[in-house]
């Protein structure tokens, strides 16, 4: 009967364990992970985490392993009985004294190396790595990333939203700036958080050596959407870089057909041209993303939703029920005009 | 004696209640539409019957959420290109008392909806219905005219100077003086 009681006593304590378990360790690999580093940066505060944890874990082990000592030691011995016996015994006060001294010297042994560590890793992660960084602009909104590719020439300048592409291999500068409230920039696998402060530039920056994408995520919280305010990091090789953009560069492609045509009008008449620009149209406003090239994106809404006809439609008629106290307003339109529309935008490759 | 003890909780609650107006944020709003405001008459002298009442209300009227939203998008919207952050320019100023088409909020979205001779653009169909009555409200909060509770909004973002609707009110004329009476 004990026995049974206790087997389903542990069979329910692995049942939720094990789960919680599996959760925690899934976090150490993945495309928004710290411990799965895939930059220079990112190594270097991976390093620092596990030589950190290492240490902790063997002064723990040793902690609780003196503490077991002690308790057994004392099950097994003769009680004290008085204080005066305790005196009377220096061979006892001598090894006490050593314990003590040992452990406040390890301690500080031990702090002093964590500082050195944290300060060197400090310094190796401050400074640019590589000559010639590729230079992006970053703009925190409430509840999005503006990401600017400067160039002398005006006309080269490529502006786009919740996606950054890099080439591999070569460091990326970011000058970031808010319009707004405090936004912070995080991108686990690459590089630490930078806040995005309203009036004043920081900067930061990161390298990726593997190509992929990866996630990254607002790190301060900056109101009702906070947790909906991601981004994408595409790294990708040289080549694959310099196509986008140069194909980034280009306005946008041209209305052919009389579906894209009816869907151009009603962007151009309607509420959208207020906030969004479209290059090579008429509309230039820029209170929300840059749509010149929305089509190319992966996700829509700050990485809310994949960029799919579907996702588009909702987002466009109720914005606020997909992310609630978005700036972007519901837009009433008849079936008609949302299916031109739809395929005008979705024609923005 | 238990009854005072009652009464005030009652009250205590009530005032606290009250409160939540202000503070509220509705983010899926259907207000009066576009076409109510074609109702909306500037002057009582009219032929036949007496005036009926249009019963257009704004749902936004001593909101600081919708007032700190109307703030944003007269930026946005570039209303400050004429308007001035309410000091005027090329448009009327808008933080005195005076109102060439009206001050009811049925006015201000009339207004800003079909537009007004010389000059002031009509915005139907370019901002949705709930925004202009955040912007109604914003408005209205530039000349004074929102409750004590919602004068002193702030924004939802970091402000660097004071907002407009705390300071005092702006009286503006031909021989311009600067503001001696803003609250720092």
């Amino acid at each position: 009967m004990m026995a049974t009681r206790c087997r389903v006593q542990l069979g329910t304590a692995a049942r939720f364990t094990l789960p919680v378990f599996a959760l925690t360790m899934s976090a150490c690999s993945g495309f928004q992970s710290a411990l799965d580093p895939k930059g220079p940066r990112a190594a270097e505060v991976a390093r620092l985490h596990w030589t950190l944890t290492a240490i902790a874990t063997a002064v723990y082990i040793i902690v609780i392993g003196a503490l077991v000592y002690a308790l057994w030691r004392a099950s097994t011995r003769e009680p004290f009985i008085d204080e005066h016996q305790y005196h009377e015994n220096p061979d006892q006060a001598g090894v006490m004294k050593r314990g003590v001294i040992i452990g406040v010297t390890a301690t500080a042994i031990i702090l002093g190396v964590f500082l050195v560590l944290s300060v060197s890793t400090g310094s190796a992660v401050a400074t640019v790595r590589g000559d010639k960084p590729l230079r992006i602009d970053v703009v925190g909104h409430q509840w999005w990333w503006e990401v600017n590719y400067d160039d002398p020439i005006p006309q080269n300048q490529v502006k786009t939203a919740n996606e950054i592409h890099v080439p591999v291999g070569r460091s990326v500068l970011l000058k970031m700036r808010s319009s707004d409230v405090i936004h912070s920039f995080w991108a686990p696998n690459l590089s630490g958080k930078k806040d995005l402060i309203p009036g004043h530039e920081t900067v930061t920056w990161f390298r990726a050596d593997t190509a992929g994408v990866y996630r990254g995520q607002c790190a301060e919280f900056c109101g009702y959407q906070h947790a909906k305010m991601a981004f994408y990091i595409v790294a990708e090789p040289r080549v694959d870089f310099e196509h986008w953009l140069d194909q980034q560069r280009g306005p946008a492609p041209k209305a052919t057909d009389s579906l894209t045509q009816t869907g151009e009008r009603v962007f151009l008449s309607g509420a959208c041209a207020m906030c969004h620009t479209i290059g090579g149209t008429g509309a230039g406003g820029n209170i929300g993303p840059d749509l010149t090239h929305l089509a190319s994106r992966r996700t829509i809404a700050a990485g809310t939703l994949p960029m799919t006809t579907g996702n588009l439609a909702g987002w466009i008629l109720d914005p606020q029920s997909i992310k609630p106290g978005t700036k972007m307003p519901p837009t009433q339109l008849d079936p008609q005009s949302l299916q031109a529309l739809l395929a005008y935008l979705g024609s923005l490759k | 004696m238990k009854v005072c003890a009652r009464i005030s909780v009652i009250v205590l609650v009530g005032i606290t209640l009250n409160a939540c107006k202000r503070e509220q944020r509705r983010f899926r709003e259907t207000p009066p539409s576009a076409t109510a405001s074609n109702a909306i008459v500037m002057s009582t002298l009219q032929p036949g019957p007496s005036v009926v009442e249009t019963g257009v209300r704004n749902p936004y009227e001593d909101n600081a959420y919708a007032v700190a939203e109307g703030k944003r998008l007269f930026d946005q919207m570039n209303c400050s290109g004429c308007h001035s952050h309410g000091g005027g320019g090329i448009g009327p100023p808008l933080t005195d008392d005076e109102w060439i088409y009206g001050s009811d909020p049925e006015n201000i979205f009339s207004t800003i909806v079909e537009g007004r001779p010389n000059g002031m653009p009509s915005f139907r169909g370019k901002i949705p219905n709930y925004q202009v009555w955040e912007l109604v409200a914003y408005v209205r909060a530039l000349g004074g005219l929102q409750g004590k509770a919602v004068r002193t909004t702030r924004d939802d973002h970091m402000m660097f100077k004071e907002s407009e609707q705390a300071r005092d009110k702006g009286h503006p004329s031909p021989t311009f003086v600067p503001p001696t009476s803003v609250k720092q």
